[in-house]
């Protein structure tokens, strides 16, 4: 995980979440501000496929995940329907294969089943990974307290990760989603409550892994500060874990949040949004010919889920085998 | 050993307490109580409540005494079994609790009853004989059964077995008694996604075992290779999967949240999100600190499994 690397995925998620989280305060960039992200999603690509070369299963996961990327960004330039704007006036609800108008049918309301899916994923992806990333912040700082410091602040910190960690997962998102009311920015507190404790027992056993290394103990020799060892020294050579991790947790996130959607507690109608598909379609799909309504949703949330779980495999089979 | 289980349960009656402190201090926010009042008063009654009028039913329902008191008159209410009062559904909250805490007990014995021994069974032969077809196929299925979110294979199997096939009933409310064919979509839902679960942590542990000096040992010194697994290899790979079934407590009782509204089935899960919908405080805040106790308690019994297990860990 090089420089390079990190600033073609701050490239992508940058323009994404500006995208799906202010695109009423962009205004008329809101239509150009997309165009640097997918040149960098398809780099992104080609430098997986090359590094990663040996392990078809994480080759298969960087496929699943940069394909739903690339729809993420691109779908405001493709020539599809308007995912809310219904076409009832011009063709039943519910049909199916009227040729070039609806290429996966329409769904109840006359919405077109691809388009939504296709941009679907725009909000799947962004809170999905706003939330993994703030949720490590909190947890890998956390962790790199109590594992470097130790001592009284490896208490306090492993004493609050163990309060949050005795909450169902579920239970947690409802009691903190009622709370401080729906919205993306709530889920993403909700997530980090979630997420952080148990990322802060990871990075901390690494932390106290790593803490008795030469390279630690001569930064220590040489005077520097604690803040600068533990960002600077300890983070790095930690990262090979904590990676496969975030990968896991990246595809937890996305079951989190379509579940949530599901049961009407995340983010809000009428945006196109996969948990919300599944709902909607689970009273039409009693008939089989209604049933493409569910199936579209389901395999596009369960092939993300996929992608991050194969990368995560695969990630962990390259680092065993050296 | 007994010094780290007291250890330990030390550690985990701190949580509770500061738990409960956190969930009476979250509820007893003014946004909370002013819910509580238009529970009571009903929404008309609030809006054309007096300034002084409100702070008399406050003082009345005893709102105006200091934190502290309240926290403890609270606590000591609890721990003598007196949970509240369901204002939506105008039942003690004790007796909901425990209707739904039982419905959700069955619905997890059966859960537990077919995951323990599919799940360790499927994950031992595939770490056995690791890179074998078997072993390809199985990683495959319990990679695919854990990328399904729960939502999609509930609705899924409505469509195919419910609904196409028509074997059980769709929905499992149980409105005409109990029957088993109601629980046997949730029970499929859970034990996909937990199995496939399982299998992979089983198989990862399994595969590390095998691969290990003393397996190669002991087959190279000639014993039977029934034995070696089932004497040498099993009692170590089984350790953390033990370890994590007793945490998967702590998961059912998550993932029960979504399956039951689903199926509308009369459990925990159900009760806990109809309570958040609603806004009915005291339900909340008892369903919250049952999830709490047992999930800690889970915690608890898995730390101990595993210091039992491993002798590594009992005397050092």
């Amino acid at each position: 995980m090089n420089y390079r690397v990190a600033m073609l995925l701050a490239l992508v998620w940058l323009p994404l979440s500006a995208y799906v989280m202010f695109r009423p305060a962009l205004g008329a960039l809101g239509s150009y501000v997309l165009l640097p992200a997918i040149p960098s999603v398809i780099v992104l690509y080609v430098l997986a496929l090359r590094s990663w070369r040996e392990s078809w299963v994480a080759i298969l996961g960087v496929t699943l995940v940069c394909f739903w990327l690339l729809m993420a960004v691109t779908a405001p330039y493709l020539p599809l329907l308007d995912p809310n704007k219904p076409l009832v006036p011009l063709v039943t609800p519910g049909g199916m294969g009227h040729g070039a108008l609806f290429l996966l049918g329409s769904d109840m309301r006359g919405r077109d089943v691809l388009s939504r899916t296709l941009w679907g994923c725009q909000r799947v992806l962004v809170w999905g990974i706003t939330a993994t990333s703030v949720a490590y912040v909190v947890g890998a700082g956390g962790g790199l307290i109590g594992g470097y410091l130790g001592g009284w602040w490896d208490e306090l910190v492993s004493f609050a990760g163990n309060v949050f960690l005795s909450f169902p997962v579920m239970v947690l998102f409802i009691l903190v989603l009622n709370l401080l009311g729906q919205s993306g920015f709530n889920i993403i507190i909700a997530v980090t409550c979630s997420s952080a404790p148990v990322i802060m027992r990871i990075v901390r056993g690494l932390a106290l892994d790593a803490k008795s290394r030469d390279y630690i103990q001569a930064a220590q020799t040489r005077g520097e500060h604690p803040l600068w060892i533990m960002l600077v020294e300890l983070l790095p050579n930690v990262r090979g874990p904590i990676i496969v991790d975030a990968c896991l947790r990246l595809g937890y996130t996305t079951v989190a949040i379509t579940t949530l959607t599901f049961l009407g507690l995340g983010l809000q109608p009428p945006d196109p949004d996969w948990g919300l598909m599944i709902k909607e379609s689970a009273t039409a799909a009693l008939l089989w010919k209604y049933s493409y309504m569910l199936i579209a949703p389901a395999l596009s949330v369960s092939s993300l889920i996929l992608g991050f779980n194969l990368i995560a495999d695969g990630l962990r089979e390259m680092s065993l085998r050296d | 050993m007994g010094n780290l289980i007291i250890r330990r349960v030390a550690q985990m009656l701190l949580i509770m307490l500061t738990v409960s402190l956190l969930l009476f201090a979250i509820f007893d926010s003014d946004q909370f109580r002013e819910k509580t009042a238009v529970a009571e008063l009903g929404g008309f009654g609030m809006a054309t409540l007096s300034d002084s009028d409100y702070h008399q039913w406050l003082e009345k329902k005893g709102l105006t005494a200091p934190f502290l008191s309240r926290y403890v008159r609270w606590l000591g209410a609890i721990l003598h079994g007196d949970l509240g009062q369901s204002t939506e559904k105008d039942i003690e909250v004790s007796v909901l609790l425990r209707e739904s805490l039982t419905n959700t007990a069955i619905l997890a014995f059966f859960v537990f009853l077919i995951m323990i021994p599919v799940s360790l069974t499927l994950g031992v032969l595939a770490g056995m004989n690791a890179g074998s077809p078997l072993d390809r196929v199985i990683s495959i299925l319990s990679v695919f059964t854990t990328s399904i979110p729960q939502i999609a294979t509930a609705v899924l199997l409505t469509v195919i077995l419910a609904l196409g096939l028509g074997w059980v009933p769709a929905k499992s409310a149980m409105t005409d008694g109990w029957s088993f064919r109601a629980l046997v979509l949730p029970l499929l839902t859970l034990l996909l996604y937990d199995i496939g679960y399982l299998v992979r942590m089983t198989r990862a542990a399994m595969t590390e075992v095998m691969a290990s000096q003393y397996i190669r040992t002991a087959v190279l010194k000639g014993l039977p290779y029934w034995r070696v697994i089932l004497r040498h290899a099993l009692r170590n790979a089984l350790i953390v999967p033990v370890t994590l079934i007793f945490l998967e407590l702590n998961g059912v009782l998550s993932q029960v949240v979504v399956v039951e509204v689903f199926f509308q089935y009369a459990g925990f899960g159900r009760m806990l999100f109809d309570a958040a919908n609603f806004g009915d405080i005291q339900v909340l805040q008892a369903a919250t600190l049952v999830a709490v106790c047992v999930a800690v308690g889970s915690q608890l019994l898995s730390d101990a499994a595993y210091v039992v297990l491993n002798p590594r860990v009992r005397f050092t």
